[in-house]
């Protein structure tokens, strides 16, 4: 017998603007020690359909329409909240996408580790905290008594999903539900939590649930993968079945999505556009303090019309470089020569001037384009500073930007809010078009979005690359999307560069242990080969 | 597709800005529309006062006394037989200038301090904010004294101060909405748009924080015209015959038991102008936050 059995499960959302079936009919099982992924695009259900056997879909607007979910033979949809709530967290623990916001900050982690216990089971806070210490050690916190009374932000992002383990864990459930966990942590950090899931789940042989948008994660670890679409799975088997005899098309175009290949090196010789010299940038910590020497001493030119790819994980520094050349951030010390001109001595005026010729799009296109300003705003704004259009031809200027970048015309008086992810990034990068820039800086510019957005998003960059003639600095963790993209790559590890050369080079013949360590760290690497 | 693409350029013209959707928003919220009507008239109505009032502003009528509302006297009279309705109007007239002076000089000053505290940041920030801190350390009372006795007692003087002494508070409730949302990228990439940064803080930033700001407007002018009451019942504010509404209303708590048309009158003119204000602040805020209702 499966240990959770979902039968014909549905779910919609009841609003004033008509019912919306969000989970519509799914039917998958999780049995004991084995892993079953849930795939799917961000709307596409798999978080709903997993929330709402729990009772955590708030109800209304949401209203469970039909199914059952059978967890050791009793069906959870038919259990009243008291009953509920005794088997969440101690028979089903749950782990979620953002360690940051799911620890109270004002407690210790020892603290919150033992709340559940002393909740849940009779135990006296002497065993509770012998538990607690158990269980950090478990998953890989090094001197647990020492970090038991430390406060979740002198934790690292990996750390912390760590101690979300633990604390998940601390019950002895028999299922886990793991909530994209690994989306915002680092590759390297990544490869080592899902080995820790995987690790944990042959050792306790609990079932786990791992809910993600990207194939590639849970290429190695699962055992079972569903793939959901518009609230339906439209394909379900075990991973070899899925990777290799994958039917359905929407499956087949995520397997599509994941970028496996190595851009052609750059023909011919081309001249060098940016010249960064010993670029310095580092941070002040306060009086006696040793600054934070985010970029240190790093060299390297960018030539004319090439992709240049910038890896590192979190804290190398690889953002803060590109934000030191459009002078963003202060720069300590060194030279950016532009064409000619040191950008970092500019001010004014000429600054203004510089600012044109080279454009940023940012991580995050939820936080990038002001939540006040519609779309015809967004754009016009730099088209009126720089004097490229003026007040009579703005919207036919606007209006040029958004087919561009393939936005629809009748979308020029929405606000941001009103976009999906892929659409606001898109608006991002009308606006930083917009100057017509030679050069832009890309700070991660997909990984916050869902993996067949990316690719589009990647293309659209790659298309408009070319149809503009830009020179582009490629900031991401993500190696095989740098791979994928980049004529050159530059691997950053604490502020310095460690190694470079193009895709190829790196990938068949990395010459630095810590390019070795990134490598391996790619989610689902057999994919790539 | 032509004619597609001109109807196109057309509506992209007409007004795209926010106060524009604002505007067709707050039209929809009745209960707003009807605040700001209310506010309108009265002040239509304290502007015409010397015109319209019924009686002269200074006519007494000892004889008379105070009287309960009547044919002749609508709302009735006071103490001194002065008719209620004219000195409601004409405390109007002081009041709502208090409220919207004050409040004015409060927002232009706390708005703009601690928007440029917030942006500029380090010492500059530290600087300003000192003075902020010393400011709210002074005495108030000795503050408004001081000037009284310098510049001598004078009714716009007086507005202006208790508008000084409001921004403090407007100013650091700026300046932290400002300084959390100038860490959001939206503003770093106008940075490198090459927006200068008197046009980052006045299109980018004060547009992202009017959600507090019209909140603490909304609690300010009741404030400020409470104040003047106080000030004028110390005697440091206007002085009669003049009057208020806060004048008339401590006047009326006095002899409430006797005659409490002289309370119950003045207190309504307070209490409607408060309730307008607020629901057209609440109405305002909704109609600015893009992000709710759009249907």
């Amino acid at each position: 017998m499966s240990l959770l059995e979902v039968n014909d499960l549905a779910v919609s959302f009841v609003t004033r603007m008509g019912t919306n079936r969000a989970v519509d009919g799914i039917s998958f099982s999780v049995d004991i020690g084995k892993i079953t992924a849930i795939i799917g695009e961000s709307g596409s259900g798999k978080s709903v359909a997993c929330y709402s056997m729990l009772g955590l879909v708030p109800m209304p607007p949401g209203r469970i329409d039909g199914g059952s979910a059978l967890f050791e033979g009793q069906d959870l949809l038919q259990m009243s909240e008291d009953q509920l709530r005794e088997i969440r967290g101690r028979d089903i623990a749950m782990i979620f996408q953002d360690p940051m916001t799911c620890l109270n900050p004002f407690m210790t982690i020892g603290k919150q580790l033992m709340e559940p216990l002393l909740y849940h089971k009779d135990v006296s806070k002497q065993d509770a905290r012998a538990r607690a210490l158990e269980l950090l050690e478990e998953v890989g916190i090094r001197d647990p008594e020492t970090t038991f009374d430390n406060y979740p932000h002198q934790f690292s992002g990996g750390m912390r999903q760590r101690v979300m383990i633990a604390m998940a864990l601390i019950n002895e459930p028999k299922l886990l539900i793991a909530d994209e966990p690994t989306t915002a942590l680092d590759v390297t950090i990544q490869a080592q939590i899902l080995k820790l899931i995987a690790d944990l789940q042959k050792n306790r042989d609990i079932g786990v649930i791992f809910i993600s948008h990207d194939l590639a994660v849970v290429a190695d670890i699962a055992d079972q993968i569903v793939v959901m679409q518009q609230g339906k799975i439209v394909e379900g088997g075990d991973s070899e079945h899925i990777f290799h005899h994958a039917e359905h098309p929407y499956t087949k175009k995520l397997l599509a999505a994941i970028p496996a290949d190595s851009k052609a090196p750059m023909p011919g010789e081309p001249e060098t556009l940016i010249a960064v010299r010993n670029l310095c940038t580092w941070f002040e910590q306060g009086k006696g303090k040793e600054p934070v020497k985010a970029v240190n001493d790093v060299s390297f030119d960018i030539k004319r019309g090439e992709v240049l790819g910038l890896v590192g994980e979190s804290g190398s520094g690889k953002s803060t470089i590109g934000r030191s050349i459009l002078r963003l951030v202060p720069v300590t010390s060194g030279a950016v020569d532009f064409d000619g001109t040191d950008v970092t001595g500019l001010e004014g005026g000429e600054l203004k001037r510089f600012r044109r010729r080279m454009q940023m799009i940012f991580q995050d296109p939820f936080a990038s384009l002001n939540p006040r300003m519609t779309v015809f705003d967004t754009l016009a704004e730099p088209l009126l500073l720089h004097g490229i259009e003026n007040r009579k031809s703005v919207a036919s200027g606007v209006l040029k930007l958004m087919d561009d970048v393939g936005l629809a015309r009748n979308f020029v008086r929405k606000y941001p809010h009103e976009f999906s992810g892929g659409q606001r990034q898109r608006i991002a990068i009308g606006r930083a078009l917009a100057t017509r820039p030679e050069f832009i800086v890309a700070d991660e510019p997909v990984s916050a979005l869902d993996v067949t957005i990316q690719a589009q998003i990647l293309d659209l960059m790659q298309e408009l690359g070319k149809e503009y003639g830009l020179t582009m600095l490629f900031v991401s963790h993500d190696l095989a999307v740098v791979r994928h993209l980049a004529d050159r790559i530059l691997v950053l590890y604490k502020g310095e560069i460690v190694e470079q050369g193009t895709g190829e080079e790196l990938f068949e013949r990395p010459q630095q242990d810590y390019t070795r360590q990134l490598l391996s760290s790619i989610p689902g690497r057999a994919l790539l080969e | 597709m032509t004619t597609e693409i001109i109807t196109d350029i057309a509506e992209a013209e007409q007004g795209s800005s926010l106060w524009h959707d604002a505007w067709l928003r707050l039209r929809k919220n009745r209960l707003a529309l009807a605040g700001g009507i209310i506010l309108v008239a009265f002040s239509i109505i304290a502007l015409l006062t010397p015109w319209i009032a019924p009686y002269a502003y200074d006519a007494q009528n000892l004889d008379l006394g105070a009287t309960p509302p009547s044919a002749q006297h609508w709302l009735g009279t006071d103490i001194f037989g002065r008719d209620l309705l004219t000195q409601i109007m004409y405390g109007g007239r002081v009041s709502l200038a208090v409220g919207l002076i004050a409040t004015s000089v409060a927002l232009l000053i706390g708005v703009t301090w601690g928007a440029v505290a917030g942006y500029v940041g380090g010492k500059v920030d530290a600087v300003m904010m000192r003075l902020v801190d010393i400011m709210y350390a002074l005495p108030f009372m000795i503050f408004i004294v001081l000037l009284m006795v310098v510049f001598g007692r004078n009714i716009l003087l007086l507005f202006l101060a208790i508008g000084a002494v409001e921004w403090l508070t407007m100013a650091r409730i700026m300046r932290s909405q400002v300084q959390q949302l100038r860490q959001q990228e939206f503003v770093e990439a106008a940075i490198s748009l090459g927006l200068p940064p008197g046009t980052i803080i006045r299109r980018h930033l004060i547009p992202n924080a009017l959600g507090p700001i019209i909140v603490y407007t909304t609690l300010t002018i009741p404030s400020v015209m409470l104040l003047e009451a106080f000030l004028s019942f110390l005697g440091l504010g206007i002085q009669p015959p003049q009057t208020s509404w806060g004048l008339l209303i401590s006047y009326g708590a006095e002899t409430m038991e006797e005659f409490p048309w002289l309370l119950i009158f003045p207190g309504l003119a307070l209490t409607i102008t408060l309730f307008s204000l607020n629901f057209l602040g609440d109405g305002l805020r909704d109609a600015l936050d893009v992000r709710r209702s759009k249907d």
